[in-house]
């Protein structure tokens, strides 16, 4: 091969024009590359019909007062408990108690938006925050536990009036999913 | 070039097989017409669906059609779906669309309530369209012994799909050719192979009353536009995403394009000096 | 052709690696240094297109298989429910569907070509069989992928196909039934087809894997089918000159693969396969996808018994025979020329073959009527008398013309015809 201005330039270590052609073949190759990629990734997120469940919407009054209603929210079970006025001033007054996940009573009715929620609704995963068994509440057979809330009966968590966890191994209090009212009585969870 | 024995003997072949094959074509369809093209807006490469008509054929499907006709594989949502009938881009969540949780809620859906018991309430925008019968079985009983087909696929698993549909609809006003016999409870409609169907016309004039809208302005329910409007609405819904599938084939065709021609020159380059 | 490697460690790292696991040298060996024929045509490209189009399938099979459902009740709505549910799923769905017509016609035109310039010519038998191997072992795999949507076109044609197993006399019932898992196409044998038609790709690329090393072994055959004699003079490096030539010929590819996935992804496929299937009723005409028309067309040839062997075995074995009769074929072609470039009569019959193939190719979609049963019989005799009488007979009568005699011969000699001067003994291409 014949030598020409192109390679000697080429041999002080600078790109030559004749590489150029290469580099932006190679660019635009990945970028393609990279363009295919994103939807071979993408289809493992969760599909529409699953994104469709992801919010349902409840009416509240449907629980009367002193009881709970389960519901399935993204396949888990949530309490939508409607507490009594002694039930909401024992989860105010235990405030200040020693917690091992300190939450004010406000804090466990707050809405996700940040905006206050309705205190005569606790709404709640019900799953044990220690290893995920289901507790058992008021208006339900059996042991509740010594603060008028939840027991469960794996391990032995108590649960308050505010679903807080006050004795037992579970590390966390009931989660709170994250819930808006739209209007009324209706929430929108999720 | 000097005609060889080897191109004429091969020209030959290729004009009896394309011969045969046009020809062929007539006989496999057997006794049936060949559809009328529907035109569609949403036919071929640069197609798009015309809101308007999605939302008028989806009224001739919801009013006529679904009395016997499920769609099984359709949600509620995907009437809100980018480029369906209902599409608006303040909701791209069609699970949140006003116009979608309505059209939902005016269907009873059966459900399992959290006590584990059997109850009906009013649609979601998750729900499955609901289908006019509990089974098959239903189905048949209702109609004859014959099976109404989901519509789902329907445009999808016919040849010509829109234009079969659309003739089919519109083509009921036909005689049979003499010495056909139309079995008692069918009907004759030349666009149906065979040329007999369970189903009878379907569609009358002023069947369906179309919303007083801009978009339909000067747009009757005849027959034919009510024929036309349903195989819109059935072609979206055998496959909804199919203007993004053009959107995005455009982008992959010009981008492909350009990385060939860059392929080229660097093949070129790589080769410049090399004797070959 | 594999001779010393010429590879060496550069870096520390590569050092270590080599003295270990001497991966980075079988990758340049194979993949960089590889000294191929320099006059290699655009036919030579197919050999990595079907690399590509097998990377593809495997990876779309992998992410349907996330999101299909190989249960009879199921199966047709979970394909449907990744057409409009699963993010992007209808561009996976068209990728792999349209995939598998693609793969197959990179795979005919590789065997033609194969065919035209006698690539598959000692010392390469063991080569162009493991070829045949992966060539029978997509059609198996195809076939079960198609019957996996579980449409009417996929439970009638695996009930015409499997009826082919129960065609061997004495022991083809059960075998059949062995294979269906019932008396019928049914669920036990959606789900083992659903596990075959994943297990068997990673079969073919295993064979690949042989198929390349038994290339590599010879070294790649050339238009003029001359051995390389001289590897500075006659090859180049396989990285870049071969790397970018394939890289551009792959990209074609794709725009004709993109043309179908984006806007006319149901062309090459049949409707009432859109019909979830029903046992009760029987679609006007069963045809299988348009790859294995040619096939089906010689499975339907055979409408008379001979001897013993009643008509529906005897289209069987006439199936069967069409495929193994390419393992022959190295030892049935008598001719010492390989290129069908310097056999003016071989080259004629050969094209014969070609238009004969897809003549075949039209009968098998044609229904089993005159004429079309008279000309599946006459291009069937053809397929088989191309290998059996054709070829061995060519061989020994044909009078050829004079190959180069070397490879830098014949580059000298195209360079002169294009330079003006007349032309040679050597024939046009």
């Amino acid at each position: 091969m014949s030598a020409t201005n192109h390679e000697v330039a080429g041999e002080a270590g600078e790109p030559t024009r004749r590489d150029m052609i290469h580099v932006a073949t190679g660019a635009v190759a990945a970028g393609g590359a990279a363009m295919l990629a994103w939807p071979l990734i993408n289809q493992m997120n969760p599909a529409a019909d699953t994104r469709a469940l992801a919010s349902i919407e409840f009416d509240v009054s449907k629980v009367a007062e002193g009881s709970q209603t389960k519901i399935m929210w993204r396949g888990k079970p949530l309490f939508v408990r409607h507490r009594t006025a002694e039930e909401i001033a024992q989860g105010k007054k235990d405030d200040g108690a020693e917690l091992k996940d300190p939450q004010t009573d406000d804090q466990r009715t707050m809405q996700s938006n940040e905006q206050p929620g309705k205190p005569e609704y606790l709404i709640m995963e019900a799953n044990c925050t220690h290893l995920g068994c289901i507790p058992v509440g008021l208006a339900e057979p059996g042991y509740i536990g010594e603060y008028g809330g939840w027991f469960c009966p794996c391990h032995g968590s108590h649960y308050d009036t505010a679903g807080r966890i006050r004795k037992g191994p579970a590390p966390k209090n009931l989660y709170i999913p994250p819930y808006v009212y739209t209007g009324g009585t209706v929430v929108k969870i999720g | 070039m000097k005609p060889t024995f080897a191109r004429r003997f091969i020209a030959g072949v290729l004009g009896l097989v394309s011969v045969v094959a046009f020809t062929s074509s007539a006989q496999a369809a057997g006794e049936v017409k060949h559809p009328r093209e529907v035109n569609g807006s949403w036919e071929g490469p640069f197609g798009r669906f015309d809101r308007a008509q999605l939302q008028r054929g989806f009224q001739v499907y919801k009013e006529v059609c679904s009395g016997c006709h499920s769609m099984n594989l359709l949600h509620y949502r995907n009437l809100g779906d980018e480029h369906g009938p209902f599409y608006d881009p303040k909701y791209p969540n069609p699970n949140e669309n006003p116009v979608i949780k309505a059209i939902a809620a005016t269907y009873t859906v059966k459900a399992v309530d959290p006590d584990g018991n059997e109850e009906e309430r009013p649609g979601l925008p998750a729900d499955k369209f609901v289908s006019p019968f509990e089974n098959a079985s239903q189905a048949k009983a209702a109609n004859g012994g014959s099976m109404p087909p989901d519509m789902s696929a329907l445009v999808k698993a016919r040849h010509l799909g829109g234009d079969y549909i659309y003739s089919l609809l519109s083509g009921y006003d036909q005689t049979p050719p003499k010495g056909k016999s139309i079995p008692e409870g069918k009907y004759y409609n030349p666009y149906m192979p065979g040329g007999v169907i369970a189903m009878g016309p379907p569609l009358v004039d002023e069947q369906v009353t179309y919303a007083d809208s801009e978009a339909n302005k000067g747009v009757k329910p005849t027959v034919d536009q009510m024929s036309r409007d349903v195989v819109a609405f059935l072609s979206w819904a055998s496959e909804p995403h199919q203007t993004q599938r053009k959107i995005t084939g455009f982008g992959v065709m010009a981008f492909l394009s350009l990385l060939t021609i860059l392929l080229w020159f660097s093949y070129r380059q790589v080769w410049r000096n090399v004797e070959h | 052709m594999s001779g010393p490697s010429s590879y060496v460690p550069k870096s520390d790292l590569e050092k270590w690696l080599d003295t270990r696991l001497p991966i980075v040298r079988f990758m340049n060996d194979t993949l960089v240094d590889f000294p191929t024929p320099k006059n290699l045509n655009y036919w030579y490209t197919f050999g990595g297109i079907l690399a590509v189009c097998l990377v593809s399938q495997i990876i779309t099979g992998i992410i349907l298989a996330m999101h299909y459902v190989p249960q009879i009740d199921m199966a047709f709505n979970s394909v449907e429910r990744i057409m409009r549910d699963v993010n992007y799923g209808w561009l996976v769905r068209f990728m792999h569907a349209n995939g598998a017509s693609m793969f197959f016609l990179a795979v005919y035109i590789h065997i033609f070509r194969g065919l035209y310039y006698g690539s598959y010519k000692a010392p390469r038998e063991i080569l162009w069989g493991l070829g045949v191997i992966i060539f029978l072992l997509m059609i198996i795999t195809a076939f079960m992928g198609y019957v996996l949507p579980w449409g009417q076109m996929s439970l009638w044609g695996a009930t015409v196909i499997t009826n082919i197993v129960g065609a061997v006399p004495f022991i083809g019932e059960s075998i059949k039934t062995w294979l269906l898992g019932g008396f019928a196409v049914d669920n036990a044998t959606l789900n083992r087809f659903f596990s075959l038609h994943y297990l068997l790709p990673f079969v073919i690329a295993g064979v690949v894997v042989l198929h390349i090393w038994a290339l590599h072994v010879p070294g790649n055959n050339n238009p003029t089918g001359v051995e390389v004699q001289d590897v500075k003079k006659e090859t180049l490096p396989f990285h870049p000159y071969y790397t970018i030539k394939d890289a551009f010929a792959i990209c074609v590819f794709l725009l004709i693969f993109a043309g179908f996935v984006f806007f006319g992804p149901n062309t090459l496929g049949h409707p009432d396969n859109y019909i979830p299937a029903n046992n009760q009723v029987t679609p006007a005409h069963i045809v299988p996808e348009w790859y294995l028309l040619p096939f089906y067309a010689i499975l339907r040839a055979i409408t008379f018994d001979v001897l013993i062997i009643d008509a529906k075995f005897g289209g069987v074995i006439a199936m069967g025979g069409a495929i193994l009769i390419l393992f022959a074929l190295p030892w049935l072609d008598s001719s010492k020329i390989k290129s069908m470039r310097y056999r003016p009569v071989a080259r004629m019959w050969w094209f014969a073959f070609v238009v004969n193939f897809l003549m075949l190719a039209v009968c098998g979609a044609m229904p089993a009527e005159p004429p079309w049963t008279l000309i599946s019989l006459i291009c069937t005799i053809y397929y088989f008398a191309y290998f059996l009488v054709i070829l061995p007979v060519l061989g020994v009568i044909e009078k050829p013309q004079t190959p180069p005699a070397s490879i830098a011969d014949s580059i000298l000699q195209s360079h002169k015809k294009s330079a003006g001067v007349s032309a040679a003994a050597v024939p046009a291409e």
